[in-house]
């Protein structure tokens, strides 16, 4: 190339051209440049979705979000109260925490200019800070682009006609691959904790099923579940409810989780070796208890681990209580129940069947020989459904029917059965009937949605071809001339909003009124304690109020040597609940005794 | 003739011709640099230690932070390789996107070489220029990932979010600006006398040393080598991509150019085609809950052609929930330390920066 190449020289000066064009990069006067649609900017929070459950404080890399109180935002069941606050001298706006958050309350936006000399101002509460945020979301995520896992992994089941051929499990419950991927779903917020009665470690042990430790799993649940098993078939599983996934998505199957970690101890003998608890020696103190039901079983195992010498008295042959005699086979099969009893009797639970307290044994004795006692006796006795005709033969309240059939008997249901209630137990009653043989049908005062039973059964109902009437009132049981169970004559209700702001209440339309052939007619209105076996003296030195014992936190009742649980103490009626009750008079009893 | 004392002479770690924070000290004669040493540790952040304390999906967001003019290749091999050692399928189209992604980021790289480039010579208007064209390919970014310069956006599985609606659009549109602006570009650049004239013979690396010093990209295909990961072992979907390797024999300054020149229309080339063939379907593979997701034990070293040249990551996995190792093998650190250290002897002191511009040094992912 020549030294003068004049080309060369003079095709920069080209560049001259460019002169006088508009500059596109940087624009006077200066404006804000728009940001694309899937802009990385600063944070937006919807304080009202977000649940608080701190997935975004955990995925953090840069430990820029902690989770904070703030005063406008009180905790409730499923809601830690508390809301994430950004360090935005943190942040690397990898928007991590928009990908993993279960709710979609968090976002990035549009905006990205904040400039601040104050160092402490680089914490922002995102929707607190910047409440015009939320007309300016950019970079979200829906439910096709979470990382939530947000779909479970399906439950296999039996057919609804196979099922009502027998007593046979309906649920076939998880593999353990199926285990270990729905485990893997879960994302450790402990919302579900909170909200368990019993605080459950359900996290941990999660956790350890999705890692493959299926035996730290149960050592895990042992902690302060004694019946795991049971719990993980027939729970009301509140846990599940507030599930962080549930708000876009399925909850963590928690309650089958917990079924197949302690299912896979297939005996007594492997449940005893893998928990391998540590038994204390004897420290001398007695304790007694009433009734071989939930909470009863749980003080005296986890008593018993203590050194305590402890006798349960059980008016049954089996143990169990209502979970043992109340809930039908093909929920909780007898062997899974006595496998986790039968290990409980291996650490030293001492059990007496066939023992009705204030018929083979007085409370007194009871009392007098121990250092302190347990009531936990469940409610056994139901309420009457009070309408005519009801002490028609064919006519019998649930409870009675899911006891005879648990013990063995098969009652002449006829073909036609109607069961009167919504709850579990009236489901119970109804697919019950429906194995032996009968048409059901459902009636129920208010709508479908309104039943307090589990939405799982009464799914499983209607698969087994269980007929729901809601907004249906009975009047009458008519009965022919052997006051046998003829007909059932009932109302069609409406529903008329409560003016006080209450739950809608059903009001019967006038000339609804029909009448239905049947045969038998089961009542499941609920039930309540039967105080029978305790004396006068006793019932007086404890406190009852509208049907429970009154009961101090600590499970402790006014008589300090009785301590009382279960059914009979708490609102909530269910198997948890007492089992939570169990392990809190553990707690007290030993205070009580020890000290 | 009377021998010249030596002058040792720093330049860096803040000088404004380095392309980041590192030193060389230059023992001078004159104006002849006798003796080179390159000093780094300036921009040490520890990556490759950070990602064992983090788990699979956070390191993702880290390791486009090793090079900040071109993160996307960093993105890509983390992700392949995790995808390799765990058997993770990756749907059509985000291979596709993917390979559109490093296209881009290439013609981004390069632009950003430009400016380096004319800018170490003393020729102050390209720099403006191609730094504002590259701007363009930002804003496309920007548009695609939701960043400018750190995406984020290729990861395990695929690529975060598909195209927007009318994205391929706008990118053909910056397609045709950019070869517009090339021929300004040439008329700037590389009919320059000016230019010309100093890059010419300068900063010479021996075609017979070059693989044995373990040069790579443009500056080996520069000395006569046609060697490119995107031909000679193809990723990604380039195999079904119409383009050529070029290659030059001066393996001075002026033919690097003339290679990165030649693969600007080439890329700018492939992203037509990409946007022309890419096939539909979905764009990623969705990992599990990304707090429990274990990758099982085993290794994966995986390499792609970055705008420097070949890059390689080589992750370990110990069937835990965070790599057990993730080692990057880059160009710059060949490059820019022990190449530079050997073609510095004998150059003028003013053309240090210039010859280090050429070999596309990166001191943020020589030091990681």
């Amino acid at each position: 190339m020549a030294f003068f190449d004049i080309k060369g020289l003079v095709t920069p000066f080209t560049a001259l051209k460019q002169f006088g064009k508009a500059p596109h990069t940087v624009t006077f006067p200066y404006h804000k440049k728009e940001t694309a649609q899937r802009y990385r900017g600063l944070h937006f929070n919807d304080l009202e979705a977000c649940i608080g459950c701190g997935n975004c404080s955990t995925i953090c890399m840069n430990e820029a979000i902690d989770m904070v109180n703030l005063e406008q935002i009180e905790g409730k069941a499923g809601d830690s109260g508390l809301r994430p606050r950004v360090d935005n001298g943190r942040c690397c706006w990898c928007a991590l925490c928009v990908e993993v958050c279960p709710t979609g309350s968090l976002n990035l936006t549009k905006d990205y200019i904040y400039v601040t000399p104050d160092a402490d101002s680089f914490l922002w509460t995102p929707g607190v800070s910047n409440p015009e945020g939320k007309d300016n979301i950019s970079f979200h995520s829906d439910v096709d682009t979470s990382l939530s896992m947000f779909d479970r992994v399906p439950m296999p089941e039996l057919d609804g006609k196979e099922r009502v051929k027998s007593f046979a499990e309906t649920m076939l419950y998880y593999t353990e691959e199926a285990a270990r991927e729905e485990a893997s779903r879960c994302i450790s917020c402990s919302l579900c904790t909170e909200v368990c009665p019993d605080h459950m470690h359900i996290p941990e042990y999660i956790n350890a099923i999705a890692k493959g430790e299926d035996d730290d799993a149960i050592r895990i649940i042992y902690d302060n579940n004694p019946l795991g098993e049971m719990c993980g078939k027939v729970c009301t599983r509140r846990c599940e409810d507030v599930c962080a996934l549930q708000v876009r998505g399925d909850a963590v199957a928690i309650r089958w989780l917990k079924e197949y970690a302690v299912g896979r101890a297939e005996t007594a003998e492997m449940l005893k070796e893998i928990v391998n608890p540590d038994i204390q020696e004897p420290n001398g103190k007695k304790v007694g208890i009433v009734g071989a039901g939930p909470s009863g079983l749980t003080t005296a195992y986890y008593l018993a681990l203590k050194g305590f010498d402890v006798t349960i008295y059980e008016a049954n042959e089996y143990a169990g209580g209502m979970v043992m005699y109340g809930i039908p086979k093909y929920r909780l099969p007898m062997d899974s129940l006595n496998k986790q009893i039968d290990y409980m009797k291996s650490i030293g639970v001492k059990i007496k069947f066939n023992t009705k307290v204030g018929k083979d044994i007085t409370f007194d004795e009871i009392y007098k020989e121990h250092d302190a006692v347990f009531v936990g006796i469940g409610f056994q006795k139901p309420y009457s459904i009070g309408i005519k005709g009801e002490d028609a033969q064919g006519a019998f309240p649930a409870v009675n029917l899911l006891f005879d059939v648990n013990s063995g008997k098969t009652p002449d249901m006829g073909n036609k059965v109607v069961v009167i209630g919504g709850g579990n137990v009236a489901i119970d009653g109804a697919r019950v009937s429906r194995r032996l043989g009968a048409e059901v049908v459902i009636m129920y005062r208010r709508r479908v949605q309104d039943m307090p039973a589990d939405w799982e059964e009464i799914e499983g109902a209607e698969h087994e071809g269980v007929e729901i009437m809601p907004q249906t009132i009975p009047v009458e049981i008519i009965t022919d001339d052997n006051n046998k169970v003829k007909a059932i004559k009932y109302l069609k209700a409406e529903m008329v909003a409560d003016d006080k702001g209450g739950r809608p209440r059903p009001v019967p339309i006038e000339g609804s009124e029909t009448i239905m052939e049947v045969s038998s007619v089961i009542g499941a209105i609920g039930q309540e304690a039967d105080y029978s076996f305790l004396p006068e003296e006793y019932r007086n030195s404890i406190e009852i109020n509208r049907g429970r014992m009154v009961v101090n936190e600590q499970m402790q009742t006014a008589n300090p040597k009785i301590f009382a649980g279960g059914d009979a103490v708490n609102r909530t009626a269910d198997a948890i609940s007492a089992i939570a009750d169990g392990y809190r008079a553990v707690k007290a009893i030993e205070k009580f005794l020890m000290n | 003739m009377m021998r010249e004392k030596a002058t040792t002479l720093y330049l860096g770690p803040q000088h404004p011709g380095i392309t980041g924070n590192m030193m060389i000290k230059l023992k001078v004669e004159g104006d002849t640099v006798v003796k080179a040493q390159t000093h780094v540790g300036y921009l040490h952040r520890g990556f490759e230690k950070l990602m064992e304390r983090r788990n699979w999906l956070q390191s993702f967001t880290i390791v486009c932070r090793i090079c900040v003019p071109e993160p996307d290749p960093n993105e890509l091999n983390y992700s392949r390789a995790v995808e390799e050692i765990e058997g993770r399928e990756v749907p059509e189209r985000a291979e596709w996107i993917r390979t559109l992604m490093m296209e881009l980021s290439r013609l981004a790289s390069y632009l950003l070489w430009f400016g380096g480039q004319n800018g170490s010579a003393g020729l102050y208007t390209m720099p403006q220029w191609s730094v504002g064209d590259r701007d363009y390919i930002l804003d496309l970014f920007e548009e695609l990932t939701g960043g400018r310069v750190y995406h984020m956006y290729i990861w395990p599985g695929g690529v975060r979010r598909d195209l927007p609606n009318g994205f391929a659009d706008r990118v053909l549109q910056t397609m045709d600006y950019l070869e517009k602006r090339l021929k300004q570009y040439d008329q700037l650049m590389f009919e320059n006398t000016i230019f010309q004239r100093r890059a010419q013979g300068i900063g010479w690396i021996d075609p017979a040393k070059a693989v044995e010093w373990g040069v790579v990209g443009p500056p080996l295909r520069a000395a006569g080598f046609k060697s490119d990961v995107r031909i000679d072992d193809p990723y990604l979907i380039y195999d079904q991509l119409d383009f050529e390797v070029p290659t030059q024999q001066g393996s001075d300054v002026w033919a690097r150019a003339l290679v990165r020149r030649t693969e600007f229309q080439q890329s700018i080339n492939m992203v037509r085609q990409i946007i022309d063939k890419m096939p539909g379907g979905p764009v990623y593979n969705k990992i599990p809950n990304p707090m429990k997701w274990t990758i099982p034990a085993g290794d994966a070293y995986v390499k792609a052609e970055s705008a420097r040249g070949e890059f390689g990551y080589y992750v370990v996995s110990d069937g835990s929930n965070k790599p057990r190792r993730v080692h990057v093998k880059g160009p710059a650190y060949v490059h820019g330390v022990t190449l530079l250290e050997n073609i510095l002897e004998g150059a003028n002191i003013s053309d240090v920066s210039f010859i280090m511009n050429s070999l596309g040094t990166c001191p943020p992912e020589i030091e990681r």
